[in-house]
């Protein structure tokens, strides 16, 4: 953690008073949040809900119209660039470039990030052994299957050492082993200090964080650890917090 | 600047790991030259034609050999009536008949000329024009050695195709060829490559990296640079070196106006992809609002003056025409920068319009 990190008082994301607004639609609503350094923080919400809106703004794709967003310490608005070196980045969709090997995408996102070609190697080395894909290092991108895919992807993600990962659904269309697999690795970027802030559709996964926020229509609806949550809702699971939340009737 | 570096690598890799696509970009531009320069000569070669003699004397056999020999015609067929030659010319069997009237060598000595008659077949009506229009120079040669001196009132147009003499159509085709091809590598390659990220979503990765997205822009268009220079080299080469094109002016300035031409493309296809939501809607457009203007308004096939003043008011919009000129006064007339000066500025009007644009629209997805 660097200096700028510690001046935030020790929290990774610092939301306040966030909205944007796409012409008379308001996708999100006055959201307001923090996400402590070294937490596993769970970003749920149905469809349309405003989920994918606010973690573009986290990551700088896109401008708030008003409100502040401070990420690793830094205002996102005015400090991109200290910004996007301070964060990784894994979405649904992406799952590194299929026509090049697995230590060819290792090498050029450790380039974009400005890792040294003798880091990267090393880095590399124990990533591969520790996913046990030593073996694949020269093999194609696209001859891999989508868990494995999945689970290098969030490797590569965390490889510059970023001080707050973002997950967007990373386990979409990934079988149940591979899932527990995935949430391991979760969990050990976590102990390394790496802050998680994951979305996801499986509410089972939604246990796995220490705290969640469910957002309905724009706005946060819940925002707090699963196990208070479903006191506060009366609920058995997550699954039915979530439902309570956002089909009221 | 590593990071950029790696960034060109990746870029590179993908073209080089795509074995077909590449073969095709580096096949294509040979093929379309050999196919223009070979196939679809608009020159007139051993045309067949057709002699119905009805004068059957000195003069008109001389004019028989005198066609013939010209390179430019054969004769098929020798007629003996009307009748024949209207067959000959519906079954398609002559592209031509010539028709020499009884008179034909006494009377060309008369003061109201002689009698030759030339029947084309026009469904093909550019070749029937340009037939019509060497027949008729052959003829009128001859009748002026066989009038000679007397006839002074003659001979007085004498014709030289400047800069082309034997009028060849792959003198045409190169520049015209350079400009497609360029077109297609530099704009339709691009565009597709950069909508292929947005496609995959690695594009919001890279936007979320600390790669800056004039950085992103420079690593995907960098190699396609390189792969359009060598299209034109091959180009150049094959129109040289198999087809005898001539080159007066500088390789230098050459070199230039086609860097300036593959850097406006590139503008173009960056501007496609920033409009375009996936890679098929930017082969599309490339193909549509691209290569068919390339082909059809830039004065490579068909002569700007032959257009409607409207079509050739568009045409003015058409970057490739500035290109096509350039090439053209360059590598035919050996024209320097005295020369060229004007259509390089337009095209660099053009890169600057197309970049701004790109930048316009990207800020505006971005809000």
């Amino acid at each position: 953690m660097d200096a700028a990190a510690q001046r935030a008082g020790g929290a990774a994301i610092r939301v306040e008073d966030l909205v944007k607004r796409f012409g008379s639609f308001t996708a999100n609503d006055r959201l307001n949040f923090s996400v402590a350094s070294g937490e596993i923080f769970g970003f749920l919400g149905a469809n349309g809900a405003g989920k994918t809106t606010a973690i573009k703004i986290l990551c700088g794709l896109s401008a708030p119209t008003s409100g502040r967003v401070e990420v690793a310490g830094y205002d996102v608005a005015r400090y991109p660039e200290q910004v996007k070196r301070r964060i990784g980045y894994m979405s649904q969709h992406f799952s590194l470039y299929n026509d090049l090997t697995v230590y060819e995408n290792i090498r050029l996102f450790g380039a974009i990030y400005g890792l040294s070609l003798s880091v990267i190697r090393e880095r590399s080395d124990q990533l591969l052994r520790r996913l046990d894909l030593k073996e694949q290092r020269n093999r194609l991108l696209g001859t891999l299957s989508l868990g494995w895919k999945q689970k290098l992807a969030f490797s590569v993600a965390i490889l510059h050492r970023p001080h707050i990962v973002f997950l967007d659904e990373p386990t979409s269309g990934v079988d149940p082993i591979t899932r527990r697999q995935f949430w391991e690795q979760i969990y050990q970027a976590a102990n390394e200090g790496i802050t998680v802030f994951v979305t996801t559709h499986y509410l089972d996964e939604a246990e796995y964080c220490q705290r969640v926020s469910i957002m309905v229509e724009g706005r946060i609806a819940a925002l707090d650890t699963p196990k208070a949550l479903k006191e506060q809702g009366r609920s058995e699971s997550m699954n039915e917090v979530f439902l309570k939340l956002t089909r009221p009737n | 600047m590593k990071q950029l570096w790696r960034f060109i690598v990746k870029e590179a890799m993908h073209i080089l790991r795509d074995r077909r696509t590449l073969s095709v970009l580096l096949l294509m531009p040979l093929a379309q030259i050999l196919i223009f320069g070979y196939v679809i000569s608009t020159e007139i070669k051993d045309a067949r034609i057709g002699v119905l003699d009805k004068a059957g004397d000195y003069a008109s056999e001389g004019l028989r050999n005198r066609l013939a020999a010209s390179g430019y015609f054969k004769v098929e067929r020798i007629f003996v009536n009307e009748e024949e030659v209207a067959a000959a010319l519906r079954s398609g069997a002559v592209q031509m008949a010539v028709v020499i009237g009884p008179g034909f060598g006494s009377a060309s000595s008369d003061p109201d000329g002689s009698r030759v008659q030339l029947l084309a077949d026009a469904s093909e009506a550019n070749t029937a024009q340009m037939l019509v229009n060497y027949a008729e120079g052959i003829v009128r040669d001859y009748e002026q050695e066989l009038v000679g001196v007397q006839a002074k009132q003659a001979a007085l147009v004498e014709v030289r195709m400047a800069y082309n003499p034997s009028l060849k159509g792959v003198f045409m085709s190169v520049p015209g060829i350079m400009a497609m091809i360029l077109m297609l590598v530099s704009a339709m390659m691009t565009s597709i490559s950069i909508t292929r990220e947005k496609e995959y979503g690695s594009m919001e990765i890279l936007l979320v990296s600390p790669l800056k997205p004039w950085q992103i822009i420079l690593g995907k268009v960098s190699p396609y640079v390189f792969l359009s220079f060598l299209n034109a080299a091959s180009i150049l080469a094959v129109g040289v070196g198999v087809f005898k094109v001539p080159m007066m002016g500088s390789w230098l300035l050459l070199a230039l106006v086609n860097f300036l031409y593959i850097l406006l493309a590139l503008s173009l296809g960056i501007f496609i992809s920033t409009v375009a939501p996936n890679q098929m809607v930017a082969m599309f457009i490339s193909l549509f609002a691209l290569m068919l203007p390339t082909i059809l308004l830039s004065g490579f096939i068909y002569p700007i003056e032959n257009m409607p003043v409207a079509l050739q008011w568009f045409s003015k919009l058409m970057p490739p025409r500035y290109y096509i000129e350039a090439v053209k006064v360059l590598m035919f007339k050996g024209a320097g920068l005295g020369v060229v000066w004007k259509e390089l500025l337009l095209m660099l009007a053009f890169l600057g319009a197309f970049l701004s644009l790109s930048v316009y629209n990207f800020k505006v997805r971005l809000e």
